[in-house]
């Protein structure tokens, strides 16, 4: 599904991605943890095509396609989904407006008639269902004045309703009180499916407990340091970075 | 990476698409302004003795005046001795139908997508078309004729209800109102009249589609409309000019009298020449637009969708003297690259329970500067009036201004004035946010755009609701790279 060589990213001028290498089949779900400011979000927004971003070397192959050849939107309607860790706020435009112009932008480049508004609202309501969101947030303007957790389950149910091929979820844990991270959690493992994969940022094995990874990679100054399966997930929970950035920084001779 | 334009800006980098100019033979007067200048125009339109003298008199009255310097929009001194005061399409005959017009003009409002032919034409429209300094024809005029409704350009007004004319012209913007309307009153060319005859429900809207084409030529129209008691009409101006590099003047006067329990609404599509990215050329539009509720009852309402011109200066406003009278203002103007806009209401409160609502939309992109100004009054005797106004700006990027001056004098004290601001930003990162599900940056500025223009596009004539959102979008349309 996702096949990433040897990426370097800058911004700024600054090298912030030092080469990954990832690659993630159809179904599978994997989960990225590291420190703050390791360069998770930036491997997401790489992926998602955030323009600041400059890639200097590197590829990515994306369902049979060069994801980095794709412009941010045709990427997002080849099915590439990212929940941000931020949802942006969007005055004037209702949620409902908002996904339902999502939605129709993805069917016309499949070669696929609009939605009528039947069939939209039928799948809204199922949708809706999924993640337990509520009615009224869906009329105001999205993400305007939400509050965090609404945030976050929002995305989810965008996830839900654009059905993508592989949903990168940025700390959608994050901010999220115990309820809405079992809600949230159990929406997108009703969403698992063996044609979607998931990458998940997340900083805890909470999320994890709930949703089951296949692979756990630990992010690092720019690199994936370490992958294993779902129980070096508890190892971290347990131990720290310490016990594998210490190595790391020993290796790089810091 | 780094010539990239943003991706924002990309979206908005507009492409004006009236800018053409018409081959045509024009008469055209030699530049500048003096007495003569002004006896000039009134023979060419042929004009009895009195509208001379008032000409005159404005004249008068205009060198004794200073032009404005506190709208917060920044341009060169106009020298209005380089101005050509009158331009007109050659051969001016008159015309029995619109349809016996040069082709060549026909085309060109074809062009602009302005049927002049009846047959046509959006039923239930009557159309008036003024190419620089004349009218070019109107349509539908027998019909509405029939039911007593009289709408044809100022110039035969003059020429065929001089009555109507004298009562009217100058009785809601005196001739010395203002800089703009003292200059506009001594050399004003042509414009639209409206006359709605008591108890006439105006059955079409009525519209007029003003366009600039003669170089060096300003534009200087006026338009009367009067709606005697239990009156209805809803009338809609358009205008457009071609691409030039020099700014041209457009100073226009429009007087609304709305007698007892009658109504007036009116529409303006404003798209005049805004100057391109670097900020060269374009209309001054300097416009003083004022409509008194002068009947218990009545009411007026402005509503106006302003994407064009390198600056805009305008308060369209409303005197409410009838007890219980509305005036409403409902407002979206749109600025982009260079633009400047200043522009807002008044509405003054005299008559007793009288009631007005505001609702002004900025949306200013790229480099421009977009000012919402605004006046409130209630006088003493203005029991209970009340005022509501909203005042909501959108940034489309961080180049850009957006500035809100409300002003409210209340002298009753039953009056109640609201006021409520807002202002947003639409930046990269809702852009990315866009993109990211699919929506491409020009659906995604549109897509804003439109929702935060909503509660004043609602406010047009259906006919007009479709071409003015269109032609948003086009403002704001560019290649995304
Ligand atoms: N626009 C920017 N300009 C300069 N530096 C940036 C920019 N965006 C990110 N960075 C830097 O890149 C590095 C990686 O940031 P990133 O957001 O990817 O970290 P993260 O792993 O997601 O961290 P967190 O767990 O805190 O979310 C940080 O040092 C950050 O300061
Ligand atoms: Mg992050």
């Amino acid at each position: 599904m996702l096949s990433i060589k040897n990426i370097h990213a800058n911004i700024a001028g600054k090298e912030i991605l030092k080469g990954i290498n990832l690659d993630i089949k159809a179904g599978e779900v994997h989960a990225i943890m590291g420190p703050n400011g390791s360069g998770k979000s930036t491997l997401a927004s790489v992926l998602a095509g955030r323009e600041e971003f400059e890639v200097t070397e590197g590829e990515v192959e994306f369902a049979g396609k060069d994801l980095l050849e794709l412009s941010t939107e045709d990427r997002a309607r080849e099915g590439l989904f990212l929940a941000f860790q931020y949802p942006v706020e969007i005055p004037g435009v209702s949620t409902t407006n908002f996904i339902k112009a999502a939605v129709n932008e993805k069917r016309k480049y499949l070669g696929q008639e609009p939605l009528d508004a039947v069939s939209f609202l039928k799948k809204m309501k199922e949708k809706m269902a999924l993640v337990e969101i509520d009615q009224s947030l869906l009329s105001r303007s999205i993400n305007e004045g939400f509050s965090g957790g609404e945030k976050k389950r929002n995305e989810v149910f965008q996830m839900a309703m654009l059905e993508p091929k592989l949903a990168i979820m940025d700390e959608t844990d994050s901010g999220l009180d115990i309820d809405a991270l079992r809600i949230v959690a159990n929406g997108i493992n009703k969403l698992r499916s063996p044609e979607r994969s998931i990458l998940l940022i997340t900083h805890y094995q909470r999320l994890l407990d709930y949703i089951q990874p296949d692979y756990v990679h630990v992010l690092y100054k720019g690199r994936i340091v370490r992958s294993g399966q779902k129980e070096l997930a508890l190892e971290l929970e347990e131990k720290g970075y310490d016990f594998i950035t210490d190595e790391v920084d020993l290796s790089l001779g810091l | 990476m780094k010539e990239k334009p943003e991706a924002l800006e990309q979206a908005v980098l507009n492409e004006y698409k009236y800018g053409f100019v018409t081959d045509i033979h024009t008469d055209l007067i030699a530049k500048g302004l003096n007495e003569d200048t002004i006896r000039l125009i009134s023979e060419k339109k042929n004009e009895p003795g009195w509208m001379l003298d008032w000409r005159l008199k404005a004249y008068a009255g205009w060198l004794k005046m200073e032009e404005p310097t506190w709208p917060n929009v920044k341009y060169p001194p106009i020298d209005y001795q380089d101005i050509i005061y009158y331009a007109a399409p050659k051969p001016k005959k008159q015309l029995n139908s619109l349809e016996e017009a040069d082709p060549e003009l026909l085309k060109t409002f074809e062009k602009l997508g302005i049927s002049l032919n009846e047959q046509k034409r959006l039923t239930g429209v009557a159309v008036d078309v003024v190419m620089d300094s004349v009218s070019i024809g109107t349509s539908f005029k027998e019909q509405l004729s029939e039911i007593g409704v009289i709408f044809c350009s100022i110039s035969e007004a003059i020429q065929q209800h001089p009555d109507l004319v004298k009562k009217y012209m100058g009785s809601v913007v005196p001739m010395t109102d203002n800089y703009f309307a003292a200059l506009n009153s001594a050399v004003f060319t042509d414009g639209s009249f409206c006359f709605i005859p008591k108890g006439v429900r105006c059955p079409m809207e009525l519209s007029t589609y003003f366009r600039i084409n003669a170089e060096n030529a300003g534009q200087f129209e006026r338009t009367l409309i009067i709606a005697e008691d239990n009156a209805y009409v809803s009338y809609l101006e358009g205008c457009t000019a071609p691409m030039r590099d020099e700014h041209q003047l457009h100073a226009a006067v429009v007087e609304l009298v709305a007698l007892e329990k009658a109504e007036i609404k009116y529409s303006t599509v404003q798209n005049w020449y805004p100057g391109d990215k670097n900020g060269l050329g374009g209309i001054y539009n300097f416009v003083t637009k004022r409509g008194i509720c002068k009947g218990d009852h009545s009411k007026i309402s402005w509503t106006q969708v302003e994407t064009g011109s390198a600056i805009t200066w305008k308060y369209p406003s409303v005197i409410l003297k009838g007890d219980h009278s509305i005036g409403e203002f409902y407002s979206v103007a749109f600025t982009n690259n260079h633009q400047q806009a200043d522009t807002g209401t008044k509405m003054i409160h005299l008559g007793k329970n009288t009631r007005s609502r505001i609702v002004s939309k900025g949306i200013s992109a790229g480099h421009s500067n977009n000012s919402y100004r605004g006046l409130v009054r209630a006088s003493k005797q203005a029991a209970n009036a009340r005022n509501y106004s909203q005042c909501d700006s959108l940034l489309l990027g961080d180049k850009c201004g957006a500035h809100t001056f409300p002003y409210i004098e209340v002298k009753n004290k039953t009056a109640i004035v609201e006021h409520e601001a807002t202002t947003s930003k639409i930046g990269e990162d809702q852009l990315f946010y866009c993109k990211q599900r699919g929506i491409d940056a020009e659906t995604a500025v549109a897509l804003i755009v439109n929702g935060f223009a909503k509660e004043v596009m609602n406010q047009l004539p259906m006919e007009f609701a479709v071409e003015a959102q269109k032609l948003l979008a086009i403002s704001m349309e560019g290649s995304v790279g």
